[in-house]
């Protein structure tokens, strides 16, 4: 299991440096929403070693979160208001 | 009457999510969707009710299936292009007509095309859909919506209208 | 029995993750890395949330994986469409590679008339 927990950090670690290198803005947002999916992937298996439900309930709201994230973001960058 | 509906659709998620039968919890489970129903319930989309006739509900298995298979393909071919050392890409934005009226159709349509081999949902305008496509392989614009839209058009047909 | 078809889910969804991530590194553009990550990692993950349901069976971890897989499929595509209209909205143009632009043309010819 150790394996594929330090395979998972290694794609988050690649996330990482598109974020910070990035050109644009839009290019850290991408990297951002993909990180959200990803720690979803790590909540699971976290659930399997542990076998507790727990993990999986926060699984469960980041992927909700990330997702208003990305919304709110892509809002930003649009230019608009929230309230549309 | 729809109301119920909503109020046994919300009930149902809370029982899968607490997954306990105590009295407690099924309490708990009623009045809050009884509240979520009451604040939200006038944007719940009303077509969505119609899956459960037993002839749309078989043809929504139909494109379930057909779209798991295509996912799998799309994520092979992104492997094929990603980890190709010259990248074999050709990249570029098209426009293509839809003939789906219904706003669910429509939503399920744009991200089913997100979803599968090298094309992704830009943007709706009226009955156009504007695609990236990774690799651009005609020029023609009746042809293209052949190749992308027509894959989940006639199923999508068949479910939501 | 189960233990090996959840372990041979979680191997094919974690590559698909790093095949997606190797993607978001290495294309060029905001659109091509917005194709390669969402359509790989949202397999991947879903494929990892799978094979949770294979480890621990239907009880309560299983039927939160399973919600959980129907919440990923929902709002990545939704996530990544808004994202793609956002960004060619605030001007970013597609890589010089690129075919055909037919979006661009389309919102140039609106924005004159009004």
């Amino acid at each position: 299991m150790i394996v594929f927990v330090s395979l998972l950090v290694f794609c988050i670690f690649l996330c990482l440096y598109r974020v910070g290198k990035g050109p644009t803005a839009p290019d850290r947002t991408v990297a951002i929403d993909i990180l959200g999916t990803l720690v979803v992937g790590f909540c699971a298996i976290y659930s399997i070693i542990t076998k507790k439900d727990l993990y999986m309930n926060i699984g469960i709201s980041w992927a909700l979160l990330s997702f208003l994230g990305t919304l709110a973001l892509a809002k930003y960058l649009e230019g608009r208001g929230f309230d549309e | 009457m729809k109301r119920f509906v909503h109020v046994l659709l919300l009930f149902g998620i809370w029982l899968l999510l607490t997954w306990s039968l105590h009295w407690q919890d099924l309490l708990a489970g009623v009045i809050i969707a009884l509240i979520a129903d009451l604040i939200l319930g006038d944007i719940y989309p009303v077509n969505a009710i119609k899956v459960l006739n037993p002839v749309r509900f078989f043809w929504f298995v139909v494109y379930g299936v057909t779209f798991l298979g295509y996912v799998v393909k799309a994520n092979f071919d992104v492997a094929y292009r990603v980890l190709n050392i010259n990248m074999p890409i050709r990249p570029g934005i098209v426009k293509v007509r839809t003939t789906l009226k219904t706003d669910m159709a429509r939503t399920f349509l744009a991200n089913s095309i997100t979803l599968t081999p090298g094309t992704l949902s830009v943007d709706f305008v009226g009955d156009h859909l504007y695609i990236h496509w990774i690799n651009i392989t005609s020029d023609d614009a009746v042809k293209e919506t052949e190749i992308i839209v027509q894959r989940f058009e006639h199923m999508l047909e068949r479910v939501f209208e | 029995m189960n233990e090996i078809i959840g372990l041979t889910l979680l191997i094919i969804g974690i590559s698909f993750d790093v095949i997606g991530c190797i993607g978001l590194v290495r294309l060029p553009d905001i659109y091509n890395r917005l194709q390669a990550a969402t359509k790989c990692v949202t397999l991947g993950t879903c494929m990892i949330l799978l094979s949770v349901v294979f480890y621990t069976g239907l009880n309560s971890i299983g039927m939160k994986a399973l919600l959980c897989i129907w919440f990923v499929l929902i709002t990545s595509p939704t996530g990544a469409h808004a994202i793609a209209r956002a960004a060619h909205r605030s001007g970013i143009r597609l890589w010089e590679g690129s075919v055909m632009d037919k979006y661009a043309d389309d919102r140039e010819g609106a924005e004159d008339i009004t």
